[in-house]
């Protein structure tokens, strides 16, 4: 698999653009690395490249918050140290929950391994189910996906495009029919065909419409007929465009379907997705992949040392 | 977790309001929380911090700070500010003199274009002009299918070419298929991009180029955080825009990202998308929206939709009767079985003053279920006595009533207040204090 460090410089097109954007950046975090001191002003600096990155208020001061005593405690001076330590801390920070998604292993029960992807409308996850899919059958995995999105007009049809397009099948019903019979044909189907994942895709719907995540809750209690555990991954696909909303999105979708992770998507623009560090900080969520382009090939899984990295440094 | 920017302003100033006088280092602290509650509304940081200054200026060193209620003066300041920044007046769709206009949406992928030129398709259709839609987003699989569907099902020509066409010819030849058609406008609907992506930016000047449309919006996620800018900054620079449509504002996304736009660019913003159904397109109204940010309500919103959704002459007794603050608890009851007419509780409380806090604290399920039940189960075991003289209910009272109706009298206190408050609102409405929106409220 290619690292996450890799693809976010792979694309040479739109280099220059990011090159630009990030270098902006850049020289503000070189200006602070150039004050002299570890100073408050220093820190307000900090939390306001944070912020700029959608951390949020109040994760953003909790974390210098623990900058500013660790810092204190080992008696640092120097900016570097004081930089170098509040990297670590968010390092640490988006570690803290380990996953075992990323090898594609099937659930203790046995039986396939059951993906349901969920999100607000328009964050990516029809492309970012195409991914999984291509991602978990380079693995030697037999992927089958649920074109659960009976709602949004042609959502079938994109998915059914995608399928074809990585050499998937996809099982798929009538628009406005019932997602969570699809979900389970597509359970059945895959034990049927010997495939060991399944991948859902669901339609799009804000977290605020109670009646929608209701619609959604229903896809469990179906699937659940077939094996009590599924789905075994609930992943929130989100947008990281997304400001301190994402917190919102995450927390809802939680609370209706026991969400397991986060997939990071679009990631290639300007944004830096920092509200992943306000749903790590806040709900212990693991962020599992990112999305950083349109084709199948752009995503990876999620590494924490290079997000942050990515977080403080240009583009070379 | 997170206050709204509306609850967290009002917190703010409520306790500005009370104080008698105002010392600098007062106003600094309750203008640390405004940047605050900007910022947790995704309000840029550059633009959360000119915004605070601008207040600190006007309300520094004028007479705010001698006057009799400082507090309520810089809530004064906030408000207009927050207005001057959405940009004074809400703007109209411009077309050119010549027919077909053309009307091109552009934005990041996922921001909601091919919705948005359906929403419009339906709303220019609706003030009676003809429409072309046109499917120039070659590049999402299935885009030309979604919008093909859409155009069916609100009955609008939908313009289309084999996938191997390119973007550019698709446009120039829609333009050319309106103009035979003799459509009044055409809506080109454009695939979504990254600002920082050269080539296809490139391709959005072609095609500006190539069709001259009279309107270049972007559609905007209202969830869009402090990256806003930067794109919507390089879309602006690069094919000049004419306009904003917020999309997704039926959320609880705080729009930050709205204001934080029109004041780097000074772009108006000219819709907002308030749900999934072609309908859901609203004129967008800069002092509305400063208001609904305030939590202050919106009333003017309010009385409109009442009137697409009730014969005129309900709609004016429903008018008067929030005008004129006579109603009593019978009446409540009555509006909240209108009310509940026009769309879903949730949404429409938000726009009542002094009911957005409440519909926050509850879900739209409590709102549009079970919590409508028991409110209806409130008023029906009082007397009608009660009803129309609640200031009658005591604490036994409220007993009889809370165990009547299945209740606790935890939630009977809570419709009182509820109910007191919306009255209280209204009696300043009418008072011709409050007589358009809120502005003068503050005065
Ligand atoms: N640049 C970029 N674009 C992406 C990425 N992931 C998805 N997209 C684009 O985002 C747009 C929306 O993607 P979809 O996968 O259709 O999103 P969705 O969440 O399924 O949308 P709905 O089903 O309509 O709610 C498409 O244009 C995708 O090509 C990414 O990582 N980077
Ligand atoms: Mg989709």
């Amino acid at each position: 698999m290619k690292s996450m460090f890799k693809l976010l410089r792979r694309h040479d097109k739109v280099q220059d653009g990011l090159k630009r954007s990030r270098e902006s950046w850049f020289a503000r975090v070189t200006q602070i690395v150039q004050r002299s001191r570890l100073d408050e002003t220093l820190l307000e600096e900090l939390e306001e490249l944070l912020i700029s990155a959608d951390v949020g208020v109040a994760t953003t001061a909790q974390i210098i918050e623990r900058v500013r005593d660790k810092a204190e405690a080992q008696r640092l001076t120097d900016t570097s140290d004081a930089i170098e330590l509040l990297k670590q801390e968010m390092v640490s920070l988006l570690s803290a929950k380990g996953t075992s998604i990323h090898s594609g292993q099937p659930p203790a029960s046995g039986g396939p391994l059951v993906i349901l992807a969920m999100g607000v409308n328009g964050v990516g996850k029809t492309t970012s189910v195409a991914k999984l899919a291509h991602y978990f059958k380079e693995q030697g995995n037999r992927v089958i996906l649920a074109a659960s999105d009976t709602f949004r007009a042609a959502a079938i049809d994109q998915l059914q495009a995608w399928g074809q397009r990585v050499g998937v099948d996809v099982i798929a019903h009538n628009p406005g029919g019932d997602p969570a019979a699809i979900a389970y044909d597509a359970l059945e189907a895959a034990r049927a065909r010997g495939a060991n994942v399944v991948l859902i895709d669901t339609a799009g719907r804000l977290h605020t419409k109670l009646n929608l995540m209701e619609e959604m809750k229903k896809i469990t209690r179906v699937l659940s007929r077939l094996d009590p555990e599924a789905p075994h991954e609930t992943i929130l696909i989100l947008d990281a465009t997304t400001g301190q909303n994402g917190l919102a999105q995450a927390r809802s979708f939680t609370e209706a379907m026991g969400c397991t992770g986060v997939f990071l998507a679009k990631l290639d623009g300007t944004a830096r997705g920092g509200i992943v560090v306000a749903i790590v900080q806040e709900l212990g969520l693991p962020v599992l992949f990112i999305g950083t382009g349109e084709a199948v090939e752009d995503m990876a899984p999620f590494d924490p040392g290079e997000f942050v990295e990515e977080l403080f440094s240009p583009i070379s | 977790m997170f206050e709204s920017l509306s609850e967290k302003l009002t917190a703010v100033f409520s306790r500005l309001s009370g104080k008698g006088r105002l010392t600098e280092k007062e106003v600094d602290e309750g203008l640390r929380e405004v940047r605050l509650a900007l910022l947790e509304a995704d309000v840029n940081f550059r633009v959360a911090r000119d915004f605070v200054q601008k207040v600190r200026e006007r309300a520094v060193g004028s007479q705010v700070l001698e006057s009799l209620s400082p507090g309520q003066q810089i809530v004064k300041i906030v408000n207009e500010e927050l207005i001057v920044i959405l940009g004074g007046e809400s703007s109209k769709l411009v077309g050119s003199d010549h027919s077909p206009s053309v009307l091109m949406l552009a934005g990041l992928q996922g921001s909601g274009k091919t919705t948005t030129a359906a929403k419009l398709a339906l709303h220019l259709k609706r003030d009676g002009h003809k429409v072309l839609l046109v499917a120039a987003d070659l590049r999402r699989l299935a885009a030309v299918e979604q919008l093909e569907t859409l155009g069916r099902q609100l009955d609008v020509p939908v313009y289309s070419e084999a996938s191997d066409s390119s973007a550019l010819n698709v446009c120039r030849r829609g333009v050319q298929k309106a103009k035979d058609i003799g459509a009044a406008w055409v809506i080109l609907d454009t695939g979504g991009r990254l600002h920082i992506d050269d080539e296809m930016m490139e391709e959005l000047e072609e095609i500006k180029k190539a069709t001259s449309p009279s309107e270049l919006l972007l559609v905007v996620d209202s969830m869009t955080g402090q990256d806003a800018v930067n794109s919507a900054q390089s879309f602006n620079e690069r094919i000049g825009l004419t306009g904003l449509i917020m999309s997704k504002m039926d959320g609880d996304a705080r729009g930050g990202a709205a204001l934080s736009i029109t004041q780097v660019t000074g772009l108006p913003v000219k819709f907002i998308g308030t749900g999934e159904r072609a309908e859901a397109l609203e004129a967008f109204h800069p002092d509305r929206l400063a208001s609904r940010i305030l939590g202050m309500g919106d009333i003017l919103t309010l009385v409109e939709r009442a009137q697409e959704n009730m014969d005129q002459e309900r709609a004016k007794e429903m008018e008067r009767k929030i005008r004129s603050a006579t109603f009593n608890l019978e009446d409540f009851l009555e509006q909240l079985h209108q009310i509940k007419r026009m769309g879903p509780l949730s949404q429409v409380l938000e726009m009542i003053p002094g009911f957005s806090s409440l519909s926050k604290r509850m879900s739209p399920e409590d709102l549009d279920g079970d919590h409508m039940k028991s409110l209806e189960a409130i008023v029906y075991s009082m007397t009608p006595k009660e009803r129309r003289n609640p200031d009658i209910l005591n604490g036994s009272r409220r007993r009889r009533i809370a165990s009547g109706s299945g209740t606790t009298p935890q939630q009977v206190n809570q419709l009182l207040n509820q109910f007191r408050q919306m009255q209280k609102m209204m009696k300043q409405m009418s008072s011709g204090k409050m007589p358009r929106g809120i502005r003068s409220m503050f005065g």
